[in-house]
């Protein structure tokens, strides 16, 4: 469903962020995208929306190759492709369903955007995913006046209105309490089995990731170090992604969430 | 060096020698510069009139007051027309300003090497002339009266609300921007959703409060003939009569007292 052959991000200031990354995602996927900081995890989902442009490699959509669409057929690339950002990225001073139905951006003109006159089934659907997430009540509030956990959600109903193939998640869980964490996490993944969503998500928490997604992806240095079920992490593995650390806990702490949740 | 060690102990000084004595070398020239000037200035005073500064002010102050209250009734239409020079002027400059400031803003400029330092060139050169200077030149090509104080006052307007609010643009959260743009919006949709709401507050923050620095402009544009109050404050000035002078005084006052109440308020309640 989302192929990337030999993707290459070289930044103006010479730092090569990514080093050919070839990675294909199946239909419904969930993969976790993990690695220290700077290894290229944000760029890697921003050169496939082309929030950053890539400068070498093809990222093909389907049957769609992003990295050569002009303006208005990226426009329309970008609507199938669902983003979640790690600050939630709302724009803070419109309400939830504002912020919710900016979603549809892409589908509406400038003019029924800009005097909110959204068509009625948008309407329909923003209501019923803030439902889904518990946040009809909220509907009304300023995004500004939300918890962390409830402007999550927020963002994450942004990115299903566009009724995307894909969600490309950064870093969702960075500024949430261990709790809403999970909660986050649980959601996303939930709502791709629902929906039959292949999600990449970056993620620094390697507990976390463990525990939801069904195929891990290590980066390092812009390179793809490990590719494989999460059970596969062993400490030889997360040592040849971060660096030398006493990996056990961080593995053990999984196995316990794992036996907490089962009891 | 600030640390000497001496018998034993360290010493611990905030400036070593040299440092010292060249603080104490530029008071001295600083001193000395400035009590040249003061010579200077000195000698190019008329003392006698200085001296007697307090009897001509004590003159003036018996001669205005009281103030003439019955010629209120002459002032009504030029303050009138002082709020509307001001409230137009600054309307106009803000329909200028804010595409000027989109041009001029890093972020959203359409092009860095051509189109933004023209819109620069535009905010440097209306925010450097004085609008009494923007009014003389303007009377000088559109006659005198009301118009030309209204678009003194939107030229010099311009600079002033274009550089605020293309700094203020300048530090959006880009974040919110990369959201909208990530929904596949169009521009004028990012630009709808992802900036103008965040620069909103600092929009409506500038408008009132040049609209209240215009008012105090717009007073004095009269003078240069302009339009509004001014023009009463010349013509009172012209045949010295005082309590005229006073009165209008009084009612510029009150016009900017009310002025910076409203902004006040206005602010007070977008934020």
């Amino acid at each position: 469903m989302l192929r990337l052959e030999n993707l290459v991000k070289t930044y103006k200031t010479g730092d090569q962020a990514l080093k050919s990354v070839d990675l294909e995602v199946p239909q419904g996927q969930v993969l976790a995208l993990i690695g220290p900081s700077g290894a290229g995890k944000s760029t890697l989902i921003r050169c496939i929306n082309r929030l950053v442009e890539p400068t070498g490699g093809k990222v093909w959509l389907g049957d769609t190759e992003l990295s050569a669409l002009g303006q208005g057929a990226l426009r329309r690339a970008r609507r199938r492709m669902g983003m979640i950002f790690q600050e939630y990225a709302l724009v803070e001073r419109l309400t939830v369903m504002e912020n919710v139905l900016s979603g549809r951006l892409g589908y509406v003109g400038f003019w029924r955007s800009f005097t909110r006159r959204y068509p009625q089934k948008d309407v329909d659907e923003a209501f019923r995913l803030l439902d889904r997430v518990g946040l009809l009540h909220m509907a009304d509030k300023r995004a500004d006046e939300l918890s962390g956990g409830q402007r999550q959600r927020v963002g994450i109903c942004r990115a299903l209105i566009q009724q995307p193939d894909l969600l490309l998640v950064d870093e969702p869980t960075a500024s949430l309490d261990p709790k809403t964490s999970r909660q986050i996490m649980r959601l996303i993944c939930e709502l791709c089995a629902e929906r039959g969503l292949a999600a990449i998500i970056n993620i620094h928490d390697v507990a976390l990731a463990q525990r939801f997604v069904q195929r891990v992806i290590g980066l390092r240095l812009g390179a793809i170090e490990f590719d494989g079920k999460p059970d596969a992490l062993s400490p030889d593995v997360l040592t040849a992604i971060y660096g030398e650390e006493d990996w056990e806990a961080t593995i053990q702490k999984a196995d316990d969430d794992e036996e907490v949740a089962a009891q | 060096m600030p640390v000497i060690e001496s018998n034993g102990g360290q010493i611990w000084r905030r400036r070593d020698r040299t440092q010292t004595l060249l603080r104490w070398g530029m008071w001295l020239i600083g001193t000395a510069v400035f009590l040249y000037c003061w010579k200077q200035i000195s000698d190019a005073t008329t003392w006698f009139f200085v001296w007697d500064a307090p009897r001509i002010a004590n003159d003036i102050w018996t001669r205005a007051t009281p103030p003439k209250w019955e010629y209120i009734t002459q002032l009504g239409r030029p303050i009138w027309d002082t709020l509307n020079i001001a409230t137009l002027g600054t309307m106009i400059s803000l329909c200028i300003a804010v595409p000027v400031a989109f041009l001029a803003a890093r972020n959203t400029t359409p092009s860095r090497f051509i189109i933004r330092p023209l819109a620069l060139l535009i905010i440097v050169s209306t925010r450097s002339i004085n609008s009494l200077i923007w009014a003389l030149l303007l009377i000088a090509i559109i006659g005198p009266g009301v118009l030309a104080g209204v678009v003194a006052i939107a030229i010099r307007s311009i600079g002033f609300c274009a550089k605020l609010l293309y700094e203020a643009i300048e530090e959006i959260d880009e974040s919110q921007v990369e959201a909208v743009t990530a929904t596949g919006a169009s521009r004028w949709q990012v630009m709808a959703y992802g900036i103008v709401p965040q620069i909103l507050p600092a929009f409506a923050g500038i408008a009132v409060f040049r609209w209240d620095i215009n008012i105090r402009e717009s007073t004095v544009l009269g003078l240069v003939g302009a339009g509004g109050i001014g023009l009463q404050l010349q013509s009172s000035l012209n045949v010295l009569a005082w309590p005229q002078v006073s009165l209008i005084l009084l009612v510029i006052l009150l016009a900017v007292v009310i002025s910076e109440w409203v902004s006040a308020k206005v602010r007070g309640a977008i934020i």
